[in-house]
């Protein structure tokens, strides 16, 4: 069918080239000085327009050095990373333009969106994939840079933010041989440890520790939690929000100010289809910003524009080691929308991207930007970055209410008003506290187990309270302090 | 088919969840309730009613035109409207109306199956062609454009037959059965296609109200194969075939993933349709102002209508006007309009003289 949108790269808007930007540059034909590889070139009797990088048209590109050569790019170790695929893993760029270009998507993310500021302590989630991988590479490099920036400059006024790397040890909820895992969590210490200074700490948290007792218990809980869920998809969800549990919880021990997620495109675009899936809709536009201040320490997504496919290649470029700590599997719904995805990216390349594009329509919610900091300076700053990019404005609309579950914002219409009475939850609140998808796929069916349910909740979402957007009523009482007449809300 | 192996014996014993009384023949696709064919029909024709009384879809006394093309989804429709018509006293007028693409050994037999359903129900029938309308066959289209975008012509084209046919009956609105899969299927290719302004319309029940002939969607939360069912069931007579050129469509992607899907969770179907019902889409998104078409007056977000543009194609030799992306569509469609009022205007055929 056909569409009047301008930017729709579907299969079925049929049109003789294939809409493909790259098509579009290809380039003049290269400088008439007789290198080597030009005479190569003219030797080969090869097209002259695909041997060469469409930027630079120096280096030859990637995928001319994937067909010439009989052995396929550097493969790293461990599983998940690498272009070990065909020819449709490398790129019309050479290297080190692919390379630079990827950097530029996620620089141009930090500083457009004031991701990461010099007073920073920046926490990156790493699971031993290619995409975190790659965020703790470009995070470092950014910090290189910023560091000899500091080095340079005479009056040291803009200090150099901080870096660690945190992995989270799901070997309570999902089995792993015990020696596979001491031996990929080594590894893991030795990527992050082989970073040039300035030196990143390694912190492994295990997901029981969430829980305030101690581990024992903390383990049998988990456990407990995890077996009282029927449902495979809400199983491997739960998991998911388990993990940012930990990833707040060693942030905030370990005094970080952000958390930055490896998350890519391509995650994106699976997000997207599965929270379509799910009956999330409403809340779907608050997962996949670049922001997401929700938490206590906001959760920042550099890698929002870099697709799965690019990150691969460039872990096979540079060799950077990625880490198999267990066999990925999906199983349910989520596996079924992944292997749709694929299938869908390999019917037209562009596919995760054009998902990612229709669901940056939607309205972001007010948690989605960055928090004002408290620093005057650094506020007028943000504010004219802001502006820069068109960044939308404040929204005085009232904010929503978490899920208990999974801290996404409940659809007013949904949220049946419920009283705590002398704070005791009745099975009927508890289900009033949870989104309907939290609802179907995690809450136990049976009414009379919820009360049980509720008790084996991590304390985080037991009390989980109103969204805090601490920075924003600070800044709103300031504009107003000289008119206040008490100190408190109440007039007291 | 499916609904022959879902009919089969369940354990011995196990009554209707829903009576109590009579044996379990089934398992409903929705919720997976065994239940007996009398329970089913009874919940089936239920809910229906209950989509149509909460969303206000018909006033006494309205004259409704359904879209019958003899297939399950608006036999089955044909069949419950007049049914909860009568039990309900909607005080309907109702009528089928049927649109001939001119596609041989589909079209042509599934007519066949319209007009026995106009016997059998006692309705009366009207056949709008598009050989008639627009003087072109789907069958010549295809001869002309091949297989990849024909889906587009005959959409656009199907869309301006029913709105002309609805007003020779003078009806005040027009029903289609479009049911809970087509609906979540429509929200994955929007999505998927980066259909941001269709997203935003496509889980509305009723459409164009501010149109020629507003239409709205009973069936929105029907399951096809509930439908399906129901038709076996009631050995309903309805033509089950799909269309000879449908292989192609792109939708074919979205149709396999919700089978796939339907099969892990049914409930997913109707959550898809909650998520599209729930997107936060900006009220100041650009949305497409409308107007009217210069050619033939019907409703246009652009100088021409959608049809006009592929008519004009396809008369003119060009099969890909209107097709893929415009780049100054309107510049060359005022050209094409100067040219065609000069020297074409007896050879082209127009879209119909009917005024909007």
């Amino acid at each position: 069918m056909a569409c009047n949108s301008a930017t729709c790269q579907s299969g079925g808007c049929y049109r003789e080239d294939n809409g493909d930007k790259i098509d579009d540059q290809f380039p003049q034909p290269p400088p008439a000085v007789a290198t080597e590889s030009t005479q190569q070139r003219l030797s080969n009797g090869k097209n002259s327009d695909s041997a060469f990088c469409i930027k630079c048209k120096l280096k030859e590109s990637m995928a001319a050095a994937f067909s010439s050569s009989s052995a396929s790019a550097q493969v790293t170790g461990g599983g998940g990373g690498g272009g070990r695929g065909g020819a449709s893993d490398s790129s019309p760029y050479c290297g080190d333009c692919f390379r630079s270009n990827l950097y530029g998507k996620f620089r141009l993310a930090v500083t457009s969106n004031a991701l990461i500021s010099p007073s920073d302590n920046v926490l990156v989630a790493f699971s031993g994939g290619p995409s975190s991988r790659v965020a703790i590479q470009f995070v470092h490099e950014m910090q290189m840079k910023a560091q000899k920036n500091f080095d340079a400059s005479r009056d040291r006024s803009l200090p150099v933010f901080g870096v660690g790397v945190a992995f989270i040890d799901e070997s309570s909820s999902i089995s792993i041989p015990a020696e596979k895992f001491s031996q990929a969590v080594e590894e893991m210490r030795l990527v992050v440890s082989n970073l040039a200074p300035p030196v990143k700490e390694f912190h492994v948290v295990s997901t029981e520790s969430i829980y305030s007792s101690d581990s024992n218990n903390g383990r049998n809980r988990l456990k407990e939690l995890l077996n009282a869920v029927a449902d495979v998809t809400g199983k491997e969800d739960l998991l998911v929000h388990l993990r940012m549990l930990a990833l707040q919880k060693v942030a905030l021990k370990n005094g970080y100010t952000k958390v930055l997620l490896g998350t890519c495109t391509s995650r994106i675009a699976c997000r997207v289809l599965e929270a379509t899936v799910k009956g999330q809709g409403y809340s779907l536009a608050a997962d996949i910003q670049y922001v997401d201040a929700r938490w206590e320490i906001p959760v920042i997504l550099p890698l929002r524009d870099c697709l799965a496919q690019e990150l691969n290649i460039l872990c096979s470029l540079d060799s950077l080691k990625t880490v198999e700590v267990h066999n990925d599997h999906h199983s349910g719904i989520n596996a079924l929308i992944t292997s749709f995805v694929k299938l869908l990216q390999e019917e037209n390349p562009s596919r995760e991207s054009t998902i990612v594009r229709t669901a940056g329509k939607l309205t972001p919610f007010h948690f989605n930007r960055m928090p004002e900091p408290d620093d005057c300076n650094m506020q007028l700053a943000s504010q004219r970055r802001q502006k820069k990019y068109n960044l939308k404005p404040n929204e005085s609309l009232p904010p929503e209410s978490p899920c208990r579950i999974c801290n996404s914002p409940l659809k007013k219409s949904d949220v049946k008003s419920y009283k705590l009475e002398n704070q005791i939850m009745s099975a009927e609140d508890i289900s009033n506290g949870c989104c309907t998808s939290c609802q179907f796929q995690i809450l136990p069916k049976d009414i009379s187990l919820l009360e049980h349910f509720y008790s084996l909740l991590p304390p985080q979402m037991a009390a989980r309270g109103e969204y805090s957007c601490l920075g924003e009523d600070r800044w709103l009482r300031e504009q107003i302090q000289d008119c206040l007449l008490s100190d408190t809300e109440d007039g007291t | 088919m499916e609904a022959e192996e879902v009919a089969a014996k369940p354990p011995k014993g196990r009554f209707c969840t829903i009576c109590n009384q009579r044996r379990a023949a089934l398992k409903r696709p929705k919720t997976l309730e065994q239940i007996c064919r009398e329970c089913f029909y009874a919940v089936f024709e239920e809910e229906i009613h209950g989509v149509i009384v909460d969303n206000q879809l018909f006033k006494p006394g309205e004259r409704v035109a359904i879209g019958a093309s003899g297939g399950k989804d608006s036999t089955v429709l044909a069949y419950v409207l007049s049914e909860l018509n009568r039990r309900h006293n909607y005080g309907l007028d109702l009528f089928l109306l049927s649109v001939d693409e001119g596609i041989t050994g589909y079209r042509d037999d599934s007519l066949e199956t319209v007009k026995r359903n106009e016997i059998q129900y006692g309705l009366p029938l009207k056949v709008v062609s598009y050989k008639d309308l627009y003087g072109w066959t789907m069958d010549e289209i295809v001869k002309l454009i091949g297989l990849k975008n024909n889906c587009t012509f005959c959409g656009v084209f199907r869309r301006q037959a029913l709105d002309r046919g609805a007003t020779l009956l003078k009806v005040d609105k027009l029903v289609t059965g479009h049911n809970a899969d087509d609906i979540a299927e429509t929200v994955l290719l929007n999505i998927l296609r980066g259909d941001i302004a269709r997203l935003s319309r496509c889980t509305s029940i009723t459409t164009g109200e501010d149109g020629p002939i507003p239409r709205c969607k009973p069936f929105k939360y029907t399951y096809e194969k509930e439908i399906v069912m129901y038709a076996y069931f009631k050995r309903l007579d309805y033509f089950s075939t799909e269309c000879i050129y449908s292989p192609n469509a792109y939708r074919g992607f979205a149709r396999e993933f919700i089978k796939d899907l339907e099969r892990i969770r049914p409930r997913a179907i109707l959550d898809i349709i909650k998520s599209g019902e729930d997107f936060r889409i900006s009220t100041s998104t650009k949305m497409p102002e409308q107007g009217n078409c210069e050619r033939c007056g019907y409703i246009s977000s652009q100088k021409w209508c959608k049809a006009c543009v592929l008519l004009e194609g396809l008369n003119r030799g060009l099969p890909k006007l209107g097709i893929g992306r415009s780049r100054g569509a309107n510049n060359e469609q005022s050209k094409n309009a100067k040219e065609a009022k000069g020297i074409d205007s007896i050879q082209s055929k127009q879209c119909g003289t009917l005024d909007f």
